[in-house]
């Protein structure tokens, strides 16, 4: 895989599903209203992003357990399920908007924080509880004294919608100005604490807060795309682990909760000995080992399929 | 637990969860997410 690659496509993927251009002209702007917000998109992707072209899952989830005649969520936590059963976090690492905003900022050459390990390993759960609590509990429990219920995790905690919808939002209509209050003022002191500390931290919203990578997390050891060790080759260097942003140790724990399934760790590896399999196949992102009758002879090549 | 097995329940997952996605889209929940995501969400930008 080209070092590249995966910025070409979560920038390819972000640009793709918030294309509604028209939401972005000034004074004329209008969220896009056709057949496709019936679908989610697999991301963190606010659907008040003036560009959106699709639902996000967490929103959709709280709107449907928000409704007064409580039901099923059967069409969005199937979504999510599928997703989830099919590829685990691979969405997190590969189709995240949010998660590529966290990345480049990371890139900004600063000193790195290192959270202490059992700080780091507590806080982990912290998403876990955001998930349960935020997005189905209170959405589902509570009700307002004019019986409406409340997207928790959207209305106070999410600092992708106020990057991708409220921020742009505003600055697209002049009505909306007036009534910016104490919640507005609240959701932009955790988007700028996101990306405060997504410049000294990995991808901390990922790591700490996002109910969707929470979600998606639970299906890593069993979904159909995973990640493989061939024991045989590894040699137990621990260069995937150095090249592992989220803190996992790809070679004792190849799907870890934590892995985002960026394949970072199959770059590192010189041996070649972590790929992805799924459907009795594999795809190997590092250098390929080529078996020839005098031996072994390594090249490089791109996503190769074996 | 066997890595068939993991692959086995993966794919029950699967079949499961496009089940319930076929289901939910024809009871009408897809017109919920609908109605919710064709309209700027206030609470989501943050204006209650």
């Amino acid at each position: 895989m080209a070092k590249h690659t995966r910025k070409i496509v979560q920038c390819t993927w972000g640009v793709l599903t918030n294309a509604w251009v028209k939401g972005f002209l000034p004074g004329m702007a209008a969220l896009y209203q056709g057949p496709l917000k019936h679908f989610c998109v697999p991301g963190m992707n606010c659907y008040s992003c003036p560009g959106a072209l699709g639902a996000c899952p967490i929103g959709s989830l709280q709107a449907v357990l928000n409704e007064r005649h409580r039901r099923f969520p059967f069409y969005v936590l199937g979504f999510l399920l599928a997703v989830g059963a099919f590829v685990g976090r691979f969405i997190c690492g590969w189709l995240c908007l949010f998660g590529l905003i966290q990345e480049l900022l990371y890139k900004i050459p600063t000193p790195k924080l290192k959270i202490p390990e059992r700080v780091d390993h507590a806080l982990r759960y912290m998403k876990y509880v955001i998930l349960v609590v935020l997005v189905i509990a209170l959405p589902l429990l509570f009700r307002s004294q004019y019986g409406a219920g409340e997207p928790f995790f959207c209305k106070y905690l999410c600092p992708v919608g106020t990057l991708e919808g409220g921020v742009p939002q505003v600055l697209l209509n002049d009505v909306l100005r007036p009534t910016l209050g104490w919640l507005f003022r609240w959701k932009m002191l955790i988007l700028i604490l996101c990306i405060l500390a997504s410049i000294f931290i990995y991808r901390p919203f990922c790591k700490y807060m996002c109910p969707l990578g929470a979600f998606y997390s639970l299906f890593q050891k069993i979904s159909i795309i995973r990640v493989k060790v061939d024991k045989a080759s590894c040699t137990g260097c621990g260069a995937c682990r150095r090249a592992c942003g989220m803190g996992v140790d790809p070679h004792k724990n190849p799907n870890s909760a934590e892995c985002i399934r960026c394949g970072e760790c199959m770059r590192a590896c010189s041996k070649s000995a972590l790929s992805f399999t799924g459907a009795g196949k594999e795809i190997h992102f590092g250098k390929k080992k080529v078996k020839k009758d005098k031996g072994v002879h390594q090249q490089k090549q791109k996503g190769v399929c074996s | 637990m066997l890595k068939k097995d993991r692959n086995y329940l993966g794919l029950i997952l699967l079949a499961a969860a496009l089940g319930m996605c076929v289901w939910g889209f024809a009871s009408g929940e897809a017109e919920v997410v609908f109605a919710k995501a064709s309209n700027i969400c206030m609470e989501c930008i943050g204006l209650g």
